[in-house]
């Protein structure tokens, strides 16, 4: 059976090219539009680093990475969580409980503080785990054992 | 049980028995995708929204891609092996277990079922009265589960570095300039 390389494939290239910034604002708006529909950080994350995943499939891991270096996933990961218990500790400064979101909005019954609270904790999240799926995938195809049969690095022959 | 929801179950099964029986791993990958892809179907036939979302997104999406990549670094067929009895045993005798278990569930959609009565009702009270977002799943996730959700991004996060550590390591400052991950 005869074998083509990935990227060379030209339907996979169109299609590829049509669907990853449908993907990429498809996990924005998952992200973003959390506490009214169904979704949230972690759904928004993955799906966010699915469609730029899918990118490096096709158009090569080193393109992607000229976007997203692998140090700049590491340090993602870290300030995802960060972003999270930062959250916490302004509600402390504020006067409440570690994570009370109601405290980040004094002047209130607190309603704006819960909404900016999880919307900023659902970012933390979101980050986090997009980060973290890309550092893993960079783990696999970066790897020297990957070199020698990496289709999946972008670069290898299509299965 | 409602035809729709028995199709599913039906190719689920399917799927999950060719899986187990396939030699091809690359095929096999790509089924356990699809397997993911046909539970979401039926968590969205129990109006189990963000629990479909999740299992489509993770199942379906980044698993297969990190199936594929862990594929790259090992053979794509798997070895041939005899059947072993104790092991289908063990599997076969867990299953009965799990199975024997859910006969004391309640059945679905039962309205005196504990859990709509222990803290549901003050959950979905409290959304309305405190934090006024229509998606009470989020609510509870974010807010009144604030700590476990904490709990669970440092998970994935240790997660991340202890694969990173395992496959090459984490990036060091002078190479990461370049954008190389691996010396």
């Amino acid at each position: 059976m005869r074998r083509s390389r990935v990227r060379e494939m030209p339907i996979l290239r169109v299609i590829a090219r049509a669907l990853v910034p449908l993907i990429l604002l498809f996990g924005l708006y998952v992200q973003f539009h959390g506490d009214f529909g169904p979704g949230g950080g972690f759904q928004a994350g993955v799906i966010f680093a699915a469609g730029l995943i899918v990118y490096a499939l096709i158009f090569g891991r080193e393109a992607l990475q000229r976007v997203m270096p692998t140090i700049l996933t590491e340090r993602l990961m870290a300030a995802g969580v960060l972003l999270y218990g930062a959250v916490g500790v302004a509600a402390m400064f504020l006067g409440g409980e570690f994570l009370n979101y109601s405290a980040l909005d004094p002047l209130t019954t607190g309603h704006y503080g819960q909404h900016l609270g999880i919307i900023v904790i659902e970012l933390g999240v979101g980050i986090a785990v997009a980060a973290t799926m890309m550092r893993v995938y960079y783990g696999f195809v970066n790897s020297r054992l990957a070199s020698e049969n990496g289709w999946a690095a972008g670069e290898g022959d299509a299965p | 049980m409602p035809p729709v929801e028995l199709l599913l179950l039906l190719l689920l099964l399917a799927t999950v028995v060719v899986v187990a029986r396939l030699k091809d791993l690359f095929a096999a990958a790509m089924l356990t995708g699809i397997a993911s892809l046909l539970a979401a179907g039926l968590f969205v036939l129990m109006d189990a929204v963000d629990v479909a979302f999740t299992e489509a997104a993770v199942g379906a999406g980044i698993s297969t891609v990190l199936l594929l990549g862990a594929l790259s670094l090992t053979s794509r067929r798997e070895k041939q092996e005899r059947t072993r009895v104790v092991p289908l045993l063990i599997v076969a005798a867990t299953g009965a277990a799990l199975i024997y278990g859910t006969w004391d569930m309640p059945a679905y959609g039962d309205p005196d079922a504990v859990i709509h009565h222990h803290l549901a009702p003050d959950l979905i009270a409290q959304t309305e009265e405190k934090i006024h977002i229509p998606n009470i799943v989020t609510a509870i996730l974010a807010s009144f589960r604030g700590y476990d959700t904490l709990g669970e991004v440092v998970v994935i996060f240790t997660a991340g570095v202890g694969v990173a550590l395992l496959l090459g390591g984490l990036t060091r400052r002078r190479q990461g300039q370049h954008g190389e991950g691996d010396p």
